[in-house]
């Protein structure tokens, strides 16, 4: 297989970072602010694996790892209080909305 | 030569352009799943196929699979289409995409001091990360174990508070 780059990854992390945070300041829905954050985190991860495989060191993957714990973790909350919302009788899952939390 | 590299970084892109613009949520999160799996292929030729496994077992497996399951249970239609379509208007792009391009601009601008020519990539494989992950950060995996189990609790409390709220 051939090798993917190390400037091109940095690259590639820059530009998904970039859509990731475009989508969440335009987006109102919270499920496509929360898809929006996973981008961002991606974008971080995919970073932290790029600089592991090009020093040659581990803790690449390891800080990966914790980042897909974290992510893992922040989904099913944000998930969560979406479905809390929406029982709530919310009518649209609109983020500005959703100011008080009276859980 | 470079046609495979190529090829997974722009579907990357393409996949989560499509998830930003996309006015459907199903479709938002199937383009989701299409971008993780084009990432996950951009992991592998970094040398990392264990961090590629675990992107396609948990990102594009377990946390989207929680995204379409919540999906179904909001229960989304037409309606919410429209408010979608009429939030996402093209004055709304102004302010955001001016940011998010100047932010682009500045770390294209700031990559080529971090980049080298060579930029050769040695693979790791899951024996190394596994030694690192119980040798010098078994504290770290500790913690991690913390915050899904604080993860667990919370998303059981906040459940729990749904189901007894007439």
């Amino acid at each position: 297989m051939t090798a993917f780059p190390f400037n091109a990854a940095l690259l590639l992390a820059a530009m998904l970072f970039s859509i990731g945070l475009a989508g969440v300041l335009v987006r109102r829905n919270l499920v496509f602010m929360l898809m929006s954050l996973d981008i961002m985190l991606n974008a971080a991860g995919l970073v932290f694996v790029a600089a592991g495989a090009r020093w040659q060191d581990a803790s690449g993957q390891v800080m990966f790892l914790m980042i897909l714990a974290l992510a893992a973790s922040e989904t099913a909350v944000g998930l969560a209080i979406i479905l809390c919302l929406h029982a709530h009788g919310r009518p649209s899952l609109d983020a500005d909305t959703g100011n008080l939390l009276r859980g | 030569m470079y046609v495979l590299p190529l090829l997974s970084g722009g579907l990357t892109l393409v996949g989560a352009m499509m998830v930003v613009t996309c006015p459907v949520a199903v479709h938002a999160v199937l383009y989701l799943v299409v971008t993780l799996l084009s990432l996950a292929m951009v992991l592998a030729m970094l040398g990392a196929q264990f961090a590629a496994a675990l992107e396609i077992i948990i990102y594009a497996g377990a946390i989207m699979v929680l995204f379409v399951f919540v999906i179904m249970m909001l229960n989304l239609g037409q309606p919410d289409r429209d408010r979608e379509k009429e939030w996402l208007r093209p004055r709304a792009w102004i302010g955001p995409g001016l940011l998010a391009v100047v932010a682009c601009g500045e770390l294209l601008y700031g990559l080529p001091t971090l980049s080298d020519p060579d930029g050769a990539v040695f693979p790791i494989d899951a024996r190394d990360v596994g030694l690192s992950l119980f040798g010098t950060y078994v504290l770290m995996v500790e913690l991690a174990s913390f915050l899904l189990l604080a993860g667990l609790v919370t998303a059981f409390h906040i459940g729990r508070t749904l189901r007894e709220t007439p």
